[in-house]
């Protein structure tokens, strides 16, 4: 076993174990969880039957068997970059259609008050929980 | 104003200086319409000033920008079942002196603007990439909508309740959003726009930059949304930032408030009977 083989697999080992751990603790949605899992899964097959990359790179014409090591690994970090930011975007439209909610639930709730002569609770008028002056 | 219920959106966001006199101008010009106040998410004493010049304020959590703001507000005028809705600044930018005429105008139209450079006397003068932007705009519009219109980034608006059900699903929050990409929107779910000249004030604080590089980042930014807005598949929007109140409660675009029975009476205060 060269000592390459021997770091792949330790590496790719280390990020199975943490995706368990992070997995058990409920750290990590298993639908993220997969991806990296793959991930993982492809660089342990590449340490232990280089030759794949070699035969690969060799038939796609390229020198340097590394680089394609290096295209694969960047291209695949591109896509889940993205795909987080697509979650971003989904993310903040979520935040600012409950922000709206909230705002017309917060109106809703001065109006009710308003109109019912009720105790309250220590309210005065308007808004109290904002930051002093 | 023809017994039309209307309700006067004012976004707002650290405006505390101007809010005061905006409100008590708009009360002075259209008394009998609501005025609800957007607080977007203010640090300055904006909320409290709206509220002590008589307007109802609608406090956003965080800042969400123009595009939250007004679908906040299309939102509330919708649940409540105002017949029109207006947006207008709170800087005291817009003359709320024209709103009448623009008002008049939604017998004929679902979304009025009010619009600079209608008029040749126009006092309000904008040069280099920023006015190629506004004219580039402006066409691509005019041409969408089948009308004529001169400034189409003019936040000076008027839309019944057709128009109000397209806007309070779909308002985008991104960069010119507010204004264009709303247009493109409107447009696209078959409202009619049209506008009427207005002439606008000076910004009480002047922001307009003269930059000449600004201005074509200015250019080169409404380009992309323009670009955007209309390759854009808009209706996927609905997913994420809708309710289903909205969808269900609103009419959905391509109907016509016209074909549809009138509303029942509203009752005071919202008091809102929910299935």
């Amino acid at each position: 076993m060269s000592g390459v083989t021997i770091l792949g697999m330790v590496g790719s080992i280390i990020i199975l174990l943490a995706l368990f751990e992070m997995m058990r603790r409920h750290r990590l949605r298993e639908k993220y969880a997969l991806i990296w899992a793959l991930v993982a899964l492809a660089i342990i097959t590449v340490a232990a039957f280089p030759s794949l990359l070699f035969r690969t790179s060799q038939a796609i014409g390229l020198e340097v068997p590394a680089n394609l090591l290096f295209f694969g690994a960047s291209m695949v970090i591109m896509v889940l970059t993205l795909q987080h930011s697509s979650e971003l975007g989904r993310l903040e439209e979520r935040t600012r259609t409950l922000a709206e909610e909230i705002a017309l639930l917060r109106l809703e709730i001065d109006q009710h008050r308003a109109a019912d002569p009720a105790p309250r609770l220590g309210r005065q008028s308007g808004r109290t929980d904002e930051p002093a002056e | 104003m023809s017994g039309r219920r209307v309700l006067i959106i004012v976004p707002a966001w650290n405006e505390q200086d101007a809010i005061g006199g905006t409100i008590a101008e708009i009360r002075e010009c259209v008394p009998d319409a609501d005025l609800l106040v957007i607080d977007d998410g203010s640090l300055d004493l904006t909320a409290q000033r709206a509220q002590a010049a008589g307007a109802t304020v609608c406090p956003l959590p965080f800042n969400l920008g123009v595009g939250g703001a007004m679908r906040t507000g299309y939102r509330y005028a919708l649940r409540n079942g105002y017949d029109a809705a207006v947006q207008i600044d709170a800087d005291g930018q817009h003359d709320p002196r024209y709103l009448a005429r623009l008002l008049d105008r939604l017998d004929t139209a679902d979304v009025v603007i009010g619009a600079r450079f209608a008029t040749s006397d126009d006092p309000y003068k904008v040069r280099g990439p920023r006015r190629w932007a506004m004219v580039l705009l402006a066409r691509v519009l005019s041409r969408l909508a089948k009308t004529r219109l001169t400034d189409v980034t003019s936040g000076f608006r008027v839309s019944n309740r057709r128009a109000i059900s397209v806007f309070a699903t779909h308002y985008p929050a991104e960069y010119l959003g507010d204004t264009v990409e709303s247009l493109v929107i409107a447009a696209r779910a078959g409202c009619t726009i049209t506008q009427v000249p207005v002439t606008m004030r000076a910004r009480v604080a002047g922001r307009a930059s003269h930059s000449p590089i600004k201005a074509a980042v200015y250019l080169c930014r409404a380009i992309v949304a323009l670009v955007l807005a209309l390759v854009r598949d808009w209706p996927a929007q609905l997913e994420e930032g809708s309710t289903a109140e909205d969808v269900e409660g609103g009419l959905p675009p391509g109907v016509h408030p016209g074909a549809v029975a009138p509303q029942p009476e509203q009752q005071e205060h919202q008091q809102e009977v929910r299935p």
